[in-house]
């Protein structure tokens, strides 16, 4: 029996209904998915911003014997309220440290009170209405003005608000992920090497494989844990330092690194390494000469990925005390540190607004970071993809 | 199976191998002598028994339908087989006095002498002159720059190459054409000056053009290197070769001067395989 088009399309008309149906649940999905990053990113630059700028106020410091004891004595005593006091005890250091100051006066631009600042930006303060006319006629006059926050990106962590600045946590996350990258680089790129290229295939390269792509699945606060028992108590690393840090999240990047690796290796075609055997090389001349350059790029493609996610990561930094307040810009591996996740964690702790502000800009730099870092890598890869 | 035998000689074992008809135009000094070699994949076995001389400075064909161990025989002569972890050999590949398979044998020595050219072409993806530098470089058989300018183009010269290439080596080998990238793998094989070039189906890839170069390279090669091929082209075999080998199943049916074989094929599986009936 055969049926004609008219049929048929009665019969399909159904079908068609569903797929379209389906497209539609699917770009829903798609949609909704977009919407919430669309409203994080929204949030984040809307509270994050206000960050990036800071209320300064032009005034004359005037470093004088008095001011070496008592610093209110440097400024303009209705400025005193004003100022930062983070600013006012900065000047009798400066006289320590250099003599030939006293006597001697500069005009300079120097951090305003965060209550100030909040009420330039239009958020909830503490001034009460004669406070706010005063500021509004230093506005008026130049005195007082939204700049650019440079202590933010020049400063340590600060319990003043206006004072605290996320370089010590950017510096910290460097150190951090250089002892990461100097140990599960080579190590997960070796390892990787020898299961792909050296190891017979038996029930014990099999073990070691199941696990490696377990490994990958643990949740990192026990690789914290591992670190706190192993590396602090039993090695004797210093505590909250980049070493301990960086040496636990070398143990999370590391499955992520042999595993990426295994696979670029894997995607070299044995034509290659037939090639190099064929005229004498020696097995370890052939991963070094011709297996490893070609898949470098999928090697660096995949540590770049697993350095973000460690970047990224605050869980085991917590257990190794690495969310500390630090407010000196550190400058060796073994000291206390702090990284960019855990000043935002830190951050997010303090009741005040300026906080809430900071903590966004710190997510905000975060963000710009791992983007960064993602964006190299497909550079990378791009750049330098073969073919053969 | 006596494979520990003593080191014997041809008139301890007359009739051992086929019996082939000499090749008047060709060198009768042996280059690679084998005996009883049997071959498994896992519990598969691939070659059964083989016995045959292979002579210096000639084109030995192998031919023999799909599955019937050539490639793998071919691959027995430089031990390409050691890298599949399934492979179990036995008996004697002699090569100038010495067992190939022996434990003392360095693979890598026995791969500077017996070179190989692959089915599909393989450059290195480096550039031109990097591609035929590489292994005398590696082998430590060049010292100066000089001498290694003059190794690239003695052999690429040797693969009919040079002309070419010479204005662009330092281009990459793959930018090269199918059939100019299997000469530059010849060029590759030859840096190294091997006795032996094994070449396994080397023009299965290309088309008749470059088929009928590479060809006349091998008739020019069989001067300096004894050649070794696989081919699944038996015009080719009839073309190139001195000596042709028919395998069938694992097993040499025939082994004989190319042109007796072509004329008068002493087996019918052989006859039957030359003539189109199967294959």
């Amino acid at each position: 029996m055969s049926h004609s088009f008219d049929d048929i399309s009665q019969q399909l008309r159904r079908r068609h209904r569903k797929s379209a149906r389906l497209k539609w649940i699917s770009m829903g999905a798609l949609g909704l998915a977009g919407l919430f990053l669309v409203l994080f990113f929204a949030d984040m630059l809307n509270k994050g911003l206000p960050a990036f700028q800071q209320a300064y106020i032009n005034t004359e410091v005037n470093y004088t014997e008095e001011a070496a004891t008592d610093a209110r004595q440097a400024i303009a005593e209705d400025l005193v309220p004003i100022v930062s006091r983070t600013e006012i005890r900065e000047i009798p250091k400066e006289i320590r440290n250099d003599e030939d100051l006293i006597g001697t006066s500069e005009q300079k631009w120097l951090l305003v009170n965060g209550e100030v600042d909040q009420y330039l930006k239009g958020n909830r303060n503490k001034l009460n209405e004669e406070e706010r006319e005063a500021i509004d006629e230093r506005v008026e006059s130049g005195q007082v003005e939204l700049a650019f926050n440079r202590t933010f990106f020049t400063q340590g962590d600060s319990k003043t608000s206006e004072r605290a600045g996320i370089l010590a946590a950017v510096v910290g996350t460097v150190m951090t992920m250089i002892v990461t990258l100097a140990i599960s680089f080579p190590i997960g790129v070796m390892t990787a090497v020898y299961l792909e290229e050296f190891a017979p295939d038996n029930r014990l390269t099999q073990a070691i494989e199941i696990n490696i792509n377990n490994l990958a699945a643990i949740p990192s606060i026990l690789f914290g844990l591992l670190g706190l028992a192993i590396f602090i108590n039993f090695f004797g690393v210093p505590r909250s330092s980049p070493l301990a840090g960086g040496m636990t999240l070398a143990l999370m990047t590391l499955p992520v690194i042999i595993i990426s690796t295994r696979a670029a290796l894997r995607s070299v075609p044995d034509s290659i390494r037939h090639a190099a055997f064929g005229v004498g090389c020696s097995r370890w001349q052939v991963v070094r000469d011709h297996v490893l350059p070609l898949a470098m790029p999928g090697i660096m493609t995949g540590s770049i990925i697993g350095l973000a996610q460690a970047m990224g990561e605050t869980a085991p930094l917590i257990i190794v005390g690495m969310v500390a307040f630090i407010p000196d810009v550190g400058a060796s591996f073994t000291e206390a540190a702090t990284v960019m996740p855990a000043q935002i964690f830190t951050w997010s702790g303090e009741p005040e607004h300026a906080f809430v502000e900071k903590t966004a800009g710190g997510i905000l730099v975060l963000l710009a970071v791992l983007i960064s870092l993602n964006a190299f890598a497909v550079l990378l890869r791009k750049k330098f993809e073969r073919r053969w | 199976m006596n494979s520990q035998a003593p080191v014997m000689s041809e008139q301890d074992i007359p009739n051992v191998g086929q019996p082939y008809t000499r090749n008047d135009q060709a060198s009768h000094e042996l280059s690679i002598r084998v005996r009883d070699l049997n071959l498994w994949y896992g519990k598969n076995q691939a070659l059964k028994n083989l016995n045959i001389d292979l002579f210096q400075k000639n084109v030995t064909a192998l031919i023999g339908p799909s599955g019937c161990g050539k490639s793998t025989f071919l691959r027995c002569l430089n031990r390409m087989n050691d890298l599949i972890p399934s492979v179990r050999t036995e008996g004697l590949v002699e090569m100038d006095g010495h067992d190939v398979n022996a434990s003392k044998m360095d693979e890598v020595a026995l791969r500077r002498r017996v070179g190989m050219v692959f089915q599909k072409p393989n450059p290195f993806p480096k550039s031109i002159f990097e591609n035929v530098a590489y292994a005398p470089r590696m082998h430590d058989m060049v010292s100066r720059k000089a001498d290694q300018d003059e190794l690239v183009e003695q052999a690429l010269r040797d693969a009919g190459l040079w002309n070419e290439v010479k204005d662009k080596l330092q281009e990459p080998g793959t930018s090269l054409s199918g059939g100019q990238q299997q000469r530059l793998c010849i060029a590759r094989a030859i840096a190294v000056q091997p006795d032996v070039i094994l070449m396994d189906e080397p023009t299965s890839a290309l088309d008749p053009i470059s088929t009928a170069t590479i060809e006349d390279l091998m008739d020019r090669l069989k001067e300096k290197f004894t050649i070794v091929t696989v081919t699944h082209n038996m015009q080719q075999a009839a073309r190139v070769a001195d000596y042709t080998a028919f395998f069938h199943l694992g097993e040499i049916i025939e082994y004989n001067d190319t042109k007796v074989m072509f004329s008068t094929p002493a087996k019918k599986k052989t006859e039957d395989y030359i003539s189109g009936r199967y294959g």
